[in-house]
């Protein structure tokens, strides 16, 4: 056991957890923050997306001891009212079909976006071409990162 | 509350396009008049809906949302009839109740089901909430119209529904009500967002992972490494000593790990040494391989499933035969949370909560199980991470409830991703024989096929097209039964039949020399005309959902682009299917795929538009890539790393059309996938000249990966 610092959605946490306990465990099992999904549990799929410092993490593989002292979002804290232009982009589009994978898939967007403002089409199929959708939703994600795109341009 | 079908009597006229409805409220008298708390005083108009009295309408959707959109769409059909505004409307999911029938998401049968209970529900209360002003006025009901949640009269009067409820619900509940006429709907239809969009998209606890109840541990379980193998003895020793373990248990053949974190009973696991031992046949793909063949070629090993006219004669008779075999494999469902079950097993009650398409059938083998009865469980509906079929089963509730049982403990037992995958309940393997006589005009005469497979029942549609288009028509089956355990995969046995049917028919025109569609339509223009035995479709509907995508699709009118067709008729619904591919700077790749579907009426243009484009990303998932391989009763492919899933750069277009017939709505959650498969091989097919003759398209052609 060890004693983790994180600071997650602006709010600091310290806990006595096994160093070795991927952030995906800690998120959802010691704070309760259940949207970051186990979807895999060997970084394939994408629905533990969270950021790391502002970059697309995938926290089933990731030790809460490498995220000490580092700054997490999750989905839970990527907007405080749930109005950041994908999360709006992806209700108007209509995108969730099961809904599972989307906290992944947002997260992988949003580092994306804020990377790349204006992103091609390869761009957007580049980043989010590692984030498994087993309901086939992909058409309107592509949609609608354009879409935020553009309202964020 | 008794609230049955019975309460909801058959329709007996018929009236400028409306139905007019008899009631038996006798049976629900209490429910009128019931009240519930929510904010304000709410009236429970009946098991579907209430009204409180700042004119939100709560609509209580029954049946489990696992991503087909049910949570949508059936509060969309009460609130068309209903007359209110969608803005007002909050969408409850119910837990499982004797208030509702069929309870379950499976077959696509859910909206076919519910479309004209959940009319007569919002009819019914909007017909009281006429009368309750009707009375306040003192006027006809007649002359009072209603609209957006407000009744009015031709005086100018205007009550909202939230004033008249509490009126409303002192009535008498009427005897019979009008729906709508269906070309009058405001609201089905359109474009209606995800009821659940606010919470996915924020990331709330909504899925049966995230469930968490007071006192509750996590529990995973341990199961054989192989079909065939049973639990002979385990040293749990170690691993009970390791921070956070509670207990290790034998459950039936596996070994149950409890504790208070995930993280630690994955590791305990790795700790814990068990002993495996045969218990029955330890099967390999190769070995199914060379069944098939043998199963084929074994005219003993048939059973009949129809038979017109005189096939032998047919064949003997013919002008050219055209022969050829399709395999599939194994498949998991993996749909995206894993399975996972609460349990509290207590001394004369049992709490269950979790993603279940089946909870009814969870409850009574839990009862069965446990001795209580089923009055005494209750059972609380999750959203599904997806399930495909998965969550038909409930052998992951009973495993949750007997590991509460056995440790006396609340718990919530969840699968990894490896014993998802490894967990059995798969898309059986089929290997088809098809054969098909032609006379020298290049009409089928003579048609033959056998499907075998291992555990898959039949494996066939014998009552599907082309059956009733073809004078002499042999359908056999044979099943081999195994240790690997099958259950039924989004679209259940049709998912790869119409991937070998519609291939077939595709080598049958060629032979013919005949145009793919043409052909189809040909015999189609014969069972209408003089249809050959029993059949279970609507030629018409077929002939128009095919004729659609043809117009729709430019079929062979376009330059450098080559197209491949499929249709199929599936859970009450028809879609046809073409595939294009076109050459870029040498290089085949798939580019659109047209969709035209025959549900009936469109709830949601949305929702529907969604199951389209999913049905036919899952259906091309799998025909390219999906494959389970087994080696001494053990799946090889255990997680995503191995199991291959398409990818967003790998979708081509989809363009989505529905026939607008007004027809009653049939289901949509399955019926776009089996065409895909054939409408794929069919365009390599053009494209290459290269026929695939099993899945996945992937191994039996390594070229065909740089085509998507």
């Amino acid at each position: 056991m060890a004693i983790v610092k994180l600071k997650i959605n602006g709010k600091a946490y310290e806990s006595d957890v096994d160093p070795e306990m991927p952030l995906l465990w800690y998120l959802r099992e010691e704070i309760e923050l259940v949207g970051t999904k186990y979807g895999c549990g060997i970084a394939q799929c994408g629905a533990c997306t969270v950021h790391m410092n502002g970059t697309a993490v995938r926290s089933c593989v990731l030790p809460v001891s490498s995220a000490d002292g580092a700054e997490i979002t999750t989905i839970e804290g990527l907007s405080e009212k749930g109005d950041h232009p994908l999360q709006k982009a992806w209700d108007e589009l209509d995108v969730p079909q099961c809904g599972y994978c989307q906290a992944g898939q947002i997260m992988t967007a949003a580092s994306l976006l804020k990377d790349n403002p204006k992103p091609s089409l390869e761009d957007i199929e580049l980043a989010m071409g590692n984030n498994i959708c087993r309901c086939g939703t992909y058409h309107r994600i592509r949609e609608a990162v354009k879409l935020a795109a553009e309202k964020m341009n | 509350m008794a609230h049955s079908r019975r309460n909801f009597l058959k329709a007996f006229s018929t009236v400028s396009g409306g139905l007019i409805i008899g009631f038996d409220w006798a049976a629900n008298k209490a429910f009128a008049s019931e009240v519930i708390k929510t904010e304000a005083a709410a009236l429970n108009f009946n098991a579907f809906l209430s009204i409180a009295s700042d004119g939100i309408v709560s609509i209580t959707s029954p049946n489990p949302e696992i991503g087909q959109g049910i949570k949508t769409a059936f509060p969309v059909i009460v609130a068309e009839e209903l007359d209110v505004d969608w803005a007002n409307v909050k969408v409850l999911q119910a837990d499982l109740s004797p208030a509702f029938d069929r309870q379950l998401t499976g077959g696509s049968g859910a909206i076919k089901h519910s479309w004209e209970r959940l009319r007569k529900a919002g009819a019914t209360a909007r017909q009281m909430l006429i009368e309750a002003a009707a009375n306040k006025w003192q006027v006809e009901a007649r002359t009072c119209e209603t609209s957006k949640g407000w009744v009015s009269h031709s005086s100018g009067k205007k009550l909202s529904y939230g004033e008249l409820a509490e009126a409303a619900s002192k009535l008498a509940p009427p005897t019979e009500v009008t729906l709508k006429p269906v070309d009058s709907f405001k609201l089905i239809g359109g474009f209606i967002k995800g009821v659940d969009n606010p919470s996915v998209l924020t990331g709330k606890p909504l899925y049966g992972i995230d469930l968490k109840k007071e006192g509750m541990y996590l529990a995973q379980l341990i199961r054989p490494t192989a079909f065939g193998m049973k639990l002979k003895s385990f040293d749990a020793s170690e691993a009970e000593k390791m921070p956070g373990i509670t207990q290790v248990v034998a459950v039936g053949n596996r070994v149950a790990v409890l504790g208070k974190s995930t993280w630690q009973i994955m590791q305990a696991r790795k700790k814990i040494n068990i002993e495996w031992e045969k218990d029955g046949n330890l099967e390999s793909s190769s070995d199914h391989d060379k069944l098939f063949k043998e199963y084929l070629d074994d005219t003993s090993k048939a059973q009949l499933q129809r038979k017109d006219g005189d096939v032998e004669k047919a064949f003997k008779e013919a002008a050219k035969i055209v022969e050829a075999e399709y395999q599939c494999p194994f498949l998991p469902h993996s749909p995206m949370e894993p399975m996972n079950f609460y349990a509290d097993v207590r001394a004369d009650s049992v709490v269950l909560a979790g993603p279940t398409q089946t909870p009814g059938r969870a409850r009574a083998s839990v009862s069965k199980l446990t001795g209580i009865p089923e009055d005494k469980i209750t059972v609380e509906l999750t959203k599904m991470g997806g399930g495909f079929g998965r969550r038909l089963d409930d052998g992951y509730a009973i495993e949750a409830a007997e590991i509460s049982k056995a440790t006396g403990k609340p718990v919530k037992l969840i699968w990894t991703r490896e014993d998802d995958m490894t967990g059995g309940y798969y898309r059986p393997a089929v290997r088809y024989r098809f054969k098909a006589a032609l006379d020298k005009a290049g009409n089928i005469t003579g048609y033959y096929s056998k499907g075998v497979g291992i555990n898959t029942g039949n494996p066939m549609r014998q009552d599907n097209f082309p059956a009733g288009a073809i004078e002499n028509l042999l359908i056999e089956s044979y099943d081999h039964k195994s240790t690997i355990t099958t259950g039924p995969w989004r679209a259940p046995i049709t998912n790869f039949l119409a991937y070998a049917e519609q291939s077939f028919l595709d080598e049958v025109a060629k032979t013919a020399g005949k145009d793919p569609i043409k052909m189809r339509l040909e015999l189609i223009d014969k069972v209408v005309k003089n249809p050959v035995g029993k059949i279970t479709y609507e030629p018409e509907r077929f002939r128009v959902v095919m004729q659609t995508a043809a117009d729709k699709a430019g079929w062979g009118k376009k330059k450098g682009v080559y197209q491949g067709f499929s249709v199929y008729f599936s859970h009450n619904s028809y879609v046809a299917q073409i595939a294009e591919m076109e050459k870029k700077k040498g290089q085949p790749v798939l580019t659109k795929v047209y969709a035209v579907t025959d549900c009936g009426i469109v709830i949601n243009q949305s929702g529907a538009q969604n199951q389209i484009y999913g049905a036919i990303t899952d259906g091309l998932s799998h025909a390219m890539y999906g494959k389970l391989t087994f080696k001494n009763g053990e799946p090889l492919e255990k997680n995503y790393d191995t199991y291959r899933v398409i990818k967003m750069p790998e979708v081509p277009q989809v363009e989505a059309h529905f026939i607008d017939n007004g027809i009653d709505p049939t289901g949509l959650g399955e019926p776009a996938l089996p065409p895909l498969g054939g409408a794929v091989a069919n365009a390599i097919a053009a494209t290459t000249g290269k026929r695939l003759y099993s899945q996945p398209f992937n191994m039996a052609d390594d070229k065909v990966e740089s085509y998507l």
